[in-house]
C-alpha cells in the first residue's frame, strides 16, 4: 500500500499584524516516493506551506504529519536534520568548500569522519561532479548549475528521504534548468524520494510533478495530476493558468508540422 | 645633537615595553569582554541600544580625562587605572563591528543554516562569525590603533608609556624626545595593525603554513617588545627601595633626577614615575604608591588645606608640615631652600609704559587686558583669592600650556601671565614681576615630601634626603631650569649642574 509521507490537515498561517491568512485551511497529502509541486504566483502562500513542513515557519492552526508523526511533537532542530532543504540562490556557505558544505548536516548529526567523507564522494558522483576536482572548490568557483547540484547533494547528505525545494531552478539559464529538471526526476525515482517543490513556473510543474497543488491568495484551488488539471481544471484560475502552456504547445506543434511539410 | 638622541634612544626599550604591555593587555581584555557582549546584543536585540550607547558615550570622554578619572575611582595610580581606561576605550569598535558584521550576514545563509538544522549557537559559530570575520577584524584593528595612540596618555596617571617621551619632551622643549615618542607610538600601532592583518589573511585562506608563520612573527614581535619587562621580572622581585614621583614641568624633572642621583649615591635602588598630574602625585604619595616627590607649601596650603589666609612664609611652612604628618602621615624630609611661587608677570616695557609695578597698579588696566594662565591656575583657589582680594577683572582669560605662556606675553598675545618665579624665561624674555603687596598668593617653598611609613621601611632614607635641605637657592634652580627651557640642555645635565654645585659647597665647608 502507498503510505502518505507528508499530510497537511487544515493548515493555516497568520503572520503577525496581518488581517488575512497567508495560508488558509490547506489539506493535502504527499504519498511516499512521489514528487508534488506547489504552484502559485508570488504571495500565493506556497513558500509558507513549504516552510511550515520543516517548522522554519510555525503554523497558526491545523496539523502536519511526517510519516504519521505530528511534527509539533518533534524538536524543530531534529526535524530539519531529517528533511532535506534546498532553495533558490542555493545558500551554499561561501566560506566552506563543496565538501564542507555537503558535510554540514552529517557533521551536525555526529557522523564519524570516514562516513562523512565517503558520503561526500558518493553524492558528488551521483550529481556528476567528479569528487577529485570538486571537493576542494569554493562555491564562487562553480557555475550556477554546479552550485545547484551541490545544493541538492547537501540537502540529501544525511540520507533524508524527504526533500523540500523552494524555486530550486529559478536562477538558472533554460538549458541548465532543463538538464537539472531531468536529473532531479531521475534521482527522485531511483532513490524513491518524497519531494515537495515550490515554483511559479507552470511548465516546470507540468514536467516534474506527479501531482500539482495550485495555490492563490493562501488557498488551495486544486491538487491533482498534471493531466487532469490540464484537461479538467477544477477552478477558473487553474484553467487560466493551464491555458498558457496549451497555447505554447499548440504553437510549437504548428511550427514543427509546417517545417515538416516544408521539407517534404 | 647626537647625544640628545642617544639619550632618548636609551630610554626607548623601557618605555616601549611598558607601552606594549598596557596596549596588549587592554586589547586582549577589551576584545574578550566585547565579544560576549556583542553576542548577547545580537541574541537579545533590546540590549543593542543600551550597550552601544554606553560604549559610544565612553568614547566621547576625552582620553586624558577618562584616564585621570580612573585614579580617584580606583584609589590607585599606575598600570591598573591606565589599563582599565584603555579597555573601556577599546570596546566600542570591537562591539560595533561585531554586531554590524553579524547582522549584515546575508539572510539566505541564515535561512540555509536554520533549514539544515543548526541551533542558534551552531549558526553563530559556523556561519555568522566566519562570514562576519573581516568586519570584526577591521574593528579589532581600529581598536588597536586607538589604544596604542591613547596609551601615551597613561603617563600622567603614573603608568610608564611612550607618553613619557612626549609629556616630558614638550615641557622641557626636548623635541628629540617628543619625536622619538610619537614615531615609536606610530610605528608600534602600524606593526600591530599589520600583524593582525597578516593573521586575518592566513585565517581567511586557511593556510596552515602562513598562519604558523604569522603566529610565530607575532610572538617574536611581542617577546622582543616586552623583553625588558620579561627580563626584569625574572631577575628582581618587583619594587625598588624608593619610587620617586615628578609632576609635569621642567623643574620637577630636574629635581626628580637630582633626588635619584642623591639616593643612588647613598646606595638606594630607585625608580622614577615621571609626569604625574598635580593631584595624582599627592594622592599617590599619601597612598604610598610613590615614596618621594617635591611639592610647594603654597600649593598644599591653598589646594589641600583649603586656606586662603596668608600668615607668612615660616608659619605656613610649619603649619603645612604639621598638617601633612597629622592628616596623612607624610613627612617633610627637607626644605630645598627656594620658592617657586605663582607670580603675575608682564613685559618690562609694557609695565614701565603703564607705570605698573604692583598688582594694585594693574587693577585699573585689567579690564582692557588679556591674561594667560596654565591649565590649572584659573581653577585653583589661588586665583579666587587673587581676584577677590584685588578686585581683578580682566577682559579675557586664556588658558594655555605653561611652556607657551612666556613667549605669548613677550609677543604681546596676552598682556599678563601667571609665571613661575623660578622659570629662567622670566629673565630671558625680560619680564617684570608685579609685587603682591596684599599677600593674596601664599609662599611656595619647595619641600621634599616622603610617604607615610617610607622612612621606617627604608632606613636611612630621611638622612640621605637631608643632604638636600636648604641646598638649592632660587638662582641655582632658575639657572638649571633655564639650561633646559632655553639652552636646549638635557634634564640630566641640569641635575648634574646642581650636584656639582652641592659638591663644591661641601668641599668648601670647613
Amino acid at each position: 500500500m502507498v503510505c502518505d509521507m507528508i499530510e497537511l490537515e487544515g493548515v493555516t498561517k497568520y503572520y503577525a499584524n496581518a488581517s488575512t491568512p497567508a495560508v488558509a485551511e490547506i489539506s493535502l497529502s504527499v504519498e511516499s516516493g512521489s514528487l508534488h509541486v506547489v504552484l502559485g504566483e508570488s504571495g500565493s502562500g506556497k513558500t509558507t506551506v513549504l516552510k511550515m513542513i520543516n517548522r522554519l515557519v510555525e503554523m497558526s492552526s491545523g496539523r502536519i504529519r511526517l510519516d504519521g508523526e505530528d511534527i509539533r511533537a518533534i524538536d524543530p532542530i531534529a526535524l530539519r536534520r531529517r528533511i532535506g532543504y534546498a532553495f533558490q540562490g542555493v545558500g551554499l556557505f561561501p566560506h566552506m568548500t563543496v565538501a564542507e558544505n555537503i558535510a554540514v548536516v552529517p557533521r551536525l548529526l555526529g557522523w564519524p569522519g570516514r562516513a562523512v567523507s565517503d558520503r561526500i564522494d558518493e553524492l558528488l558522483e551521483t550529481m556528476g561532479l567528479p569528487p577529485a576536482s570538486f571537493r576542494g572548490r569554493y562555491p564562487r568557483e562553480l557555475s550556477g548549475g554546479q552550485r545547484q547540484r551541490v545544493g541538492v547533494a547537501r540537502a540529501l547528505a544525511a540520507r533524508s528521504h524527504v526533500l523540500l525545494m523552494d524555486e530550486p531552478f529559478g536562477a538558472l539559464d533554460p538549458i541548465t534548468r532543463d538538464e537539472l529538471q531531468e536529473e532531479l526526476k531521475k534521482l527522485q525515482r531511483s532513490l524513491g524520494l518524497t519531494v515537495v517543490l515550490v515554483t511559479h513556473d507552470v511548465n516546470e510543474a507540468l514536467l516534474l510533478a506527479d501531482r500539482i497543488a495550485v495555490m492563490k491568495d493562501g488557498r488551495l484551488l486544486g491538487h491533482d495530476t498534471p493531466d487532469r488539471l490540464l484537461n479538467a481544471p477544477p477552478h477558473p484560475y487553474v484553467e487560466t493558468l493551464m491555458a498558457m502552456p496549451k497555447r505554447q504547445a499548440a504553437k510549437l506543434a504548428e511550427l514543427a508540422s509546417s517545417r515538416a511539410t516544408g521539407v517534404s | 645633537m647626537s647625544e640628545v638622541w642617544l639619550e632618548q634612544f636609551a630610554l626607548l626599550p623601557g618605555y616601549l615595553s611598558r607601552h606594549l604591555l598596557l596596549s596588549v593587555t587592554a586589547l586582549a581584555v577589551g576584545i574578550g569582554l566585547s565579544m560576549p557582549l556583542a553576542f548577547a546584543a545580537i541574541r537579545h536585540r533590546w540590549l543593542q541600544g543600551p550597550i552601544l550607547t554606553i560604549a559610544s558615550t565612553i568614547q566621547t570622554v576625552p582620553g586624558l580625562a577618562l584616564l585621570a578619572l580612573m585614579v580617584p575611582l580606583l584609589g590607585q595610580i599606575g598600570f591598573v587605572p591606565a589599563v582599565i581606561a584603555l579597555i573601556l576605550y577599546s570596546m566600542l569598535p570591537v562591539l560595533r563591528n561585531t554586531v554590524t558584521g553579524i547582522e549584515q550576514v546575508d539572510r539566505d545563509f541564515i535561512e540555509a543554516g536554520r533549514g539544515l538544522g543548526m541551533t542558534p549557537n551552531q549558526l553563530l559559530l559556523r556561519v555568522q562569525l566566519p562570514l562576519a570575520f573581516p568586519v570584526i577584524v577591521a574593528g579589532i584593528r581600529t581598536a588597536t590603533v586607538w589604544v596604542v595612540g591613547i596609551a601615551t596618555l597613561s603617563t600622567p596617571v603614573g603608568a610608564t608609556s611612550l607618553g613619557n617621551f612626549i609629556f616630558s619632551g614638550l615641557q622641557t622643549q626636548n623635541y628629540a624626545a617628543v619625536l622619538v615618542g610619537c614615531a615609536a607610538a606610530a610605528a608600534l600601532a602600524l606593526i600591530l595593525d599589520r600583524l593582525i592583518r597578516l593573521l586575518e589573511i592566513a585565517l581567511a585562506r586557511r593556510d596552515r603554513a602562513m598562519l604558523g608563520g604569522a603566529v610565530l612573527l607575532t610572538v617574536a614581535a611581542l617577546t622582543a617588545g616586552l623583553w625588558p619587562i620579561l627580563r626584569s621580572a625574572a631577575l628582581v622581585d618587583g619594587r625598588p627601595d624608593v619610587v620617586i614621583g615628578t609632576k609635569t614641568f621642567t623643574e620637577q624633572y630636574i629635581l626628580g633626577e637630582l633626588i635619584a642621583d642623591v639616593l643612588e649615591v647613598a646606595g638606594f635602588d630607585t625608580n622614577t614615575r615621571d609626569s604625574l598630574g598635580s593631584t595624582v602625585a599627592f594622592d599617590a604619595l599619601a597612598a604610598e604608591r610613590i615614596d618621594v616627590y617635591v611639592d610647594y607649601t603654597g600649593t598644599i596650603w591653598a589646594n589641600y588645606m583649603q586656606r586662603d589666609d596668608n600668615p607668612g612664609r615660616e608659619t605656613i611652612r610649619s603649619e603645612v608640615a604639621r598638617w601633612l604628618i597629622d592628616e596623612h602621615g607624610i613627612e617633610v624630609a627637607a626644605t630645598l631652600g627656594f620658592e617657586n611661587a605663582y607670580v603675575l608677570a608682564m613685559t618690562r616695557a609694557g609695565a614701565e609704559s603703564l607705570g605698573v609695578g604692583t598688582i594694585d597698579g594693574l587693577v585699573a588696566h585689567a579690564p582692557s587686558m588679556k591674561m594667560g594662565g596654565d591649565y590649572e591656575f584659573f581653577g585653583r583657589p589661588e586665583w579666587a583669592s587673587l581676584s577677590s582680594r584685588y578686585g581683578l577683572q580682566f577682559d579675557e582669560l586664556v588658558t594655555m600650556d605653561s611652556t607657551l605662556m612666556y613667549a605669548a606675553v613677550a609677543a604681546g598675545e596676552v598682556d599678563v601671565i601667571t609665571a613661575f618665579s623660578t622659570d629662567g624665561r622670566i629673565h630671558a624674555f625680560d619680564l617684570a614681576i608685579l609685587d603682591d603687596t596684599r599677600g593674596a598668593l601664599p609662599p611656595y617653598d619647595a619641600v621634599l615630601l616622603v610617604a607615610p611609613n617610607a622612612s621606617s621601611r627604608v632606613p636611612g632614607l630621611l638622612r640621605a634626603l637631608g643632604a638636600l635641605d636648604n641646598a638649592i637657592d632660587v638662582d641655582l634652580m632658575r639657572s638649571a631650569n633655564r639650561h633646559v627651557d632655553l639652552d636646549g640642555g638635557s634634564v640630566s645635565r641640569a641635575a648634574e649642574m646642581i650636584t656639582a654645585q652641592l659638591m663644591f659647597e661641601a668641599e668648601g665647608r670647613p
